[in-house]
């Protein structure tokens, strides 16, 4: 696994005299900073995101992860630390190169989608391109591709404020998708939608990200959106990340209580994968499910039968999954 | 998270402030009252001349030095100022000649023209095109209605002249006001610095930067552009700085998401999408400009104001009203419009396939009615300029009807107008002018101790002070006297208007019209119905200043009760509250900081107006830059000028930090873009 992104102990601090606090003192604790009158936000973060990995950052409001994911693309300058892109410390880099990486490399979605109202859609979408020099024709057709991703044919003359929460948010994305980037910041892109539009676009982003396969970096408050999502969870409290797993590492071994009161009350079976479950053992004759499915969706196929054989990615046969232990975890919760 | 580590803080101080305060303003006031009513040695009564800092010929003489010695080597000064002006002057002879009087070859009257200036009909179309393009039908023939207004009157000339110094002045507004507040917002540091200047740019009465701009710029319209300009850009800079501030924080995250420079980030993410804020700044700047054109006629902006002014001195009824009439349809129009362009919803992309007319249609008809009117005018000269014999004139019956009102009711004018003098405004003035210097400095610093700490304290006695050190203590608490009072009846008018505006949705639509039009009118409107009927004098003047002041009054307490938060109500409903309870007990009460914030902004009004009502023979600081400026002593001016920037100052930090105290003991958020 190669990491397309990486955090090594980034911190960023709120207040007076943070950079010299924290040079001092490595890595203090929340008591040390509230003495220094300093607020934590982000509190020595590691992380990896693998190329074309959606890696979901969950956590409630003031957890921090509105300023990590801002820390990620140097929106808000960390007090210490590193953030490789590419291998490239993006700390050390400076305005002009910054201003390059995210023109070419970064696209960002925003929870309240950050549209300028005065401009078009085809204008949004092409706004990016067009800070960057690219003439008329180019951009526009470029954008009115990504339009075309999304679903918004025909709109293009529509102006934001014309557009229902959902449509602007997929001109969102469209816009940031309209630079190709690497890497894909989205910030509680659904958060501001109502619960079927959410899903439905939830839906739709699945949709995209299976075409595109970008690296994502995904921040929710949501943790049913999480599980949907994500490849792996990182779950921040306090400036601080508690846990990171597959969605299955978290429900079935949750690290700490806080954790656990998330996964408390999530149906494993929507979670754990049929590899997890399977067995060793030869099940040729039976219907077959691949190891990647969800223990939900393999139980459809038992059809009156006690063992399902299990495929991976190619078709060859890896095993096979028991009636028994599939009901057990669903009875499980 | 920053409210709640801030509250208890205050909350303290709220409470020992309540524990103390009747101590301290009582021992305040006894000293107070020793240092007034006991046998106390002069100076703490009367500021002795012999201390006075002659702030005023140390002006005049840096002025002088400034007209005649400064220089930067290769040129002086004044050939500098005059450098300015010139640049100035070249716009203004464009739009000028465009409006008013043609292009010209040649010098003074033995000049050609070359050109005939638009023909009316051509400015009257262009400015209904304008109206339709923004507004639709209904603004065009609004537009139409008021130049119609102006021609027929026989005031065209007049109007273009000053409608063609509105021009040049609006856009050097706008740009300078735009741009300094876009640096504002970008270095706190430079905000820090401008702010006190845009507070006495904003508090100096205009009147007293007349005399330096003219000896720096001479007499003439470029003068009068330029004390325009600075009378009007003061907003456009702070409506800037906040607009931009106001962006929505993922706006500007985007900004820098897809790469922008700061410079795109500037012009092409955060002015745009300010955009609608922004607007409320060009408008500002437009009526500003519209109501200082009219003050700048003294130093030779000719126009409307002119004939305003010579009319008034020569109690030319009549005239002086047809004038300020076509004033007032001037600034409706440029209101509406202005408006209008602001409010416009962006339609969608036309078709860019189309030719270049379809695409645009206003500004082809437009075109196309300067040319045809062009060709027109040289065959028949009534589409050049408006015949006079077509010309309708009221004056004289507007004379007549004034002397009618006269003859008929003065003796009911006269004796209202005594009773007040006598038994109200006499007294008062008397009272304020006993008042020691030393006790009322001394008191207002307490004050600012209270209201908001020591720094409050130090700046409001400073400036008192500097008001009694300079030798305007007498005519300081005239023109106090007469603010006071006059923001006295403007409250008691105004606020029971309000109240009845946030109960009634219809009385509220019917105001709103009658004060959004009472604020589009130049103050300069004001002066003549007053001077009509009530001759000169304070009682005229106190009348002007009412009426020009009552309009923040009424607008801020509708805003703040209107503004109480609507679940709060509920729960006063809820628990049985009547109306009167809950209005006395509940809205009322939320909307006091709202209602203090208006009561500032009253007094800003009145100040700013008291100093206009000079010209009907107030005997205050506003006389004293009057008279400065007749007799273009620019020291004079600009202490007194100053000392009614230090009035207005201390009245408007003292009830801004009572307001923001009242606003922190009720719990609300402050309104304002410091909360980020």
């Amino acid at each position: 696994m190669t990491a397309k992104l990486s955090c090594r102990h980034v911190w960023k601090l709120f207040g007076e005299g943070a950079k010299a606090f924290l040079a001092d003192t490595p890595s203090p604790d929340a008591a040390a900073l509230s003495a220094r009158n300093l607020v934590g936000a982000v509190r020595d973060i590691n992380l990896d995101v693998a190329e074309g990995e959606i890696f979901v950052i969950m956590g409630l409001s003031g957890s921090g992860k509105s300023t990590l994911v801002r820390c990620l693309s140097r929106l808000i300058e960390p007090t210490a630390g590193e953030i490789l892109f590419n291998g490239e410390n993006l700390l050390a880099a400076d305005e002009k190169r910054m201003i390059e990486i995210r023109r070419h490399r970064m696209g960002m979605v925003f929870q309240h989608f950050a549209l300028l109202p005065h401009l078009t859609v085809l204008d949004n979408v092409a706004f990016p391109l067009s800070i960057q020099g690219m003439d008329r024709a180019a951009r526009e057709t470029r954008a009115r591709e990504m339009i075309d991703l999304v679903g918004l044919t025909g709109r293009e003359a529509f102006y934001p404020r014309q557009l229902s929460g959902g449509q602007q948010q997929r001109v969102g994305i469209a816009r940031s998708l309209a630079v190709e980037p690497e890497l894909w910041f989205l910030d509680e892109p659904f958060s501001a939608l109502d619960p079927l539009i959410r899903r439905e676009m939830q839906d739709e982003f699945v949709r995209l990200q299976s075409k595109l396969k970008k690296t994502i970096v995904f921040i929710t408050h949501d943790f049913d959106e999480a599980i949907r999502l994500a490849d792996r969870i990182a779950i921040m409290k306090d400036g601080e990340i508690v846990q990171t797993g597959t969605p299955e590492d978290l429900v079935l071994n949750p690290a700490t209580d806080y954790v656990r009161e998330f996964t408390r009350d999530v149906a494993q079976a929507k979670v754990v994968r049929v590899g997890r479950l399977m067995q060793p053992g030869d099940a040729s004759g039976r219907p077959r499910v691949a190891a990647t499915a969800r223990i939900s969706e393999a139980a459809r196929l038992f059809d009156g039968g006690e063992t399902l054989a299990v495929v991976d990615a190619n078709g060859a046969p890896v095993g096979r999954l028991e009636r028994r232990d599939v009901a057990d975890l669903m009875l499980r919760g | 998270m920053t409210a709640s580590a801030i509250t208890p803080r205050d909350m303290s101080t709220s409470t020992t402030g309540r524990n103390n305060y009747p101590v301290v303003w009582l021992i305040a006031l006894a000293v107070f009252a020793l240092l007034w009513l006991a046998p106390v040695p002069g100076w703490i009564d009367v500021y002795p001349k012999a201390w006075e800092i002659p702030a005023s010929r140390w002006i005049s003489a840096a002025m002088k030095w400034l007209v005649n010695e400064a220089s930067f080597g290769l040129f002086t000064f004044t050939e500098f100022t005059r450098f300015l002006a010139s640049i100035i002057e070249a716009p203004y002879r464009l739009a000028m000649s465009l409006l008013a009087t043609g292009f010209l070859s040649g010098q003074g009257s033995s000049a050609v023209q070359v050109a005939p200036p638009l023909s009316w009909v051509a400015v009257i179309g262009i400015a209904a095109l304008m109206g339709h393009a923004a507004g639709g039908r209904a603004l065009a023939l609004l537009v139409f209605a008021c130049f119609a207004f102006i021609l027929v009157f026989g005031q065209w000339q007049s109007a273009m002249a000053t409608l063609a110094s509105v021009l040049v002045a609006v856009p050097i507004g706008i740009a300078g006001g735009l741009l300094l507040g876009i640096a504002a917002y970008r270095h706190p540091r430079f905000e820090r610095a401008l702010t006190p200047v845009l507070d006495v740019m904003q508090t100096v009465p205009a009147f007293a930067y007349l005399v330096p701009i003219l000896f720096l710029f001479g007499f003439g319209p470029t003068a009068a552009i330029l004390a325009t300009v600075i009378y009007a850009l003061p907003p456009m800079a702070r409506i800037t700085a906040l607009s931009l501030r106001q962006v929505a924080p993922e706006i500007r995250d985007l900004g820098r998401m897809v790469g922008a420079t700061r410079r795109q980030l500037t012009w092409r993410v955060l002015v745009p999408s300010a955009r609608d804020s922004l607007m409320v700044g060009v408008n500002q700047v437009i009526m500003l400009s519209l109501n200082m054109v009219i003050i700048a006629s003294m130093i030779g902006a000719g126009g409307l104001g002119f004939d305003v002014l010579a009319a008034l001195r020569r109690l030319d009824i009549g005239a002086g009203l047809e004038a300020g009439l076509a004033i007032v349809a001037l600034a409706v129009a440029l209101d509406r419009l202005s408006q209008a362009f602001a409010q416009r919803e962006a339609s969608p992309l036309a078709d860019r396939g189309a030719s270049w007319p379809a695409r645009h249609p206003h500004v082809a008809a437009g075109l196309a009615l300067v040319a045809a009117t062009y060709l027109l005018g040289l065959l028949l000269p009534a589409f050049r300029t408006w015949p006079e014999a077509w010309e309708i004139s009221t004056g004289a019956y507007l004379s007549e009807m004034v002397k009618w009102i006269n003859v008929n009711f003065f003796d009911t004018f006269e004796a209202v107008k005594n009773a007040v003098l006598l038994n109200v405004l006499i007294p008062f003035k008397r009272l304020l002018g006993e008042l020691p210097w030393l006790g009322v400095t001394g008191l207002l610093a307490v004050a600012g101790w209270r209201l908001g700490g020591v720094r409050l304290m130090a700046t409001v006695a400073i400036l008192s002070f500097l008001i009694a050190a300079t030798g305007q203590w007498e005519k300081a608490a005239i023109t106090v006297y007469l603010c006071g009072v006059s923001v006295l009846v403007a409250a008691l008018i105004g606020i029971p208007i309000g109240i009845m505006c946030a109960e009634n949705e219809r009385v509220w639509r019917v105001v709103s019209l009658v004060i959004d039009t009472l604020q589009t009118l130049p103050s300069f409107v004001y002066l003549m119905p007053v001077v009509m009927l009530f001759r000169v004098g304070d009682f005229s003047a106190m009348i002007a200043v009412v009426a020009y002041a009552v309009v923040p009054a009424i607008r801020y307490t509708v805003l703040g009760l209107t503004r109480v938060d609507p679940r709060v109500v509920e729960a006063g409903r809820a628990m049985g509250a009547t109306r009167g309870q809950i209005l006395w007990r509940i809205r009322l009460k939320l909307a006091l900081p709202e209602i203090l914030l208006g009561l500032n902004q009253t007094i800003m009004f009145a100040l700013s107006m008291l100093v206009i009502t000079a010209l009907v023979g107030t005997r205050d600081l506003g006389q004293e830059v009057y008279i400065a400026l007749t007799k273009a002593d620019t020291g004079r001016g600009l202490v007194a000028g100053l000392a009614v920037a230090a009035i207005a100052i201390i009245a408007d930090r003292l009830i801004s930090a009572g307001a923001a105290r009242t606003r922190a003991r009720l719990g609300l958020a402050d309104s304002g873009g410091s909360a980020s």
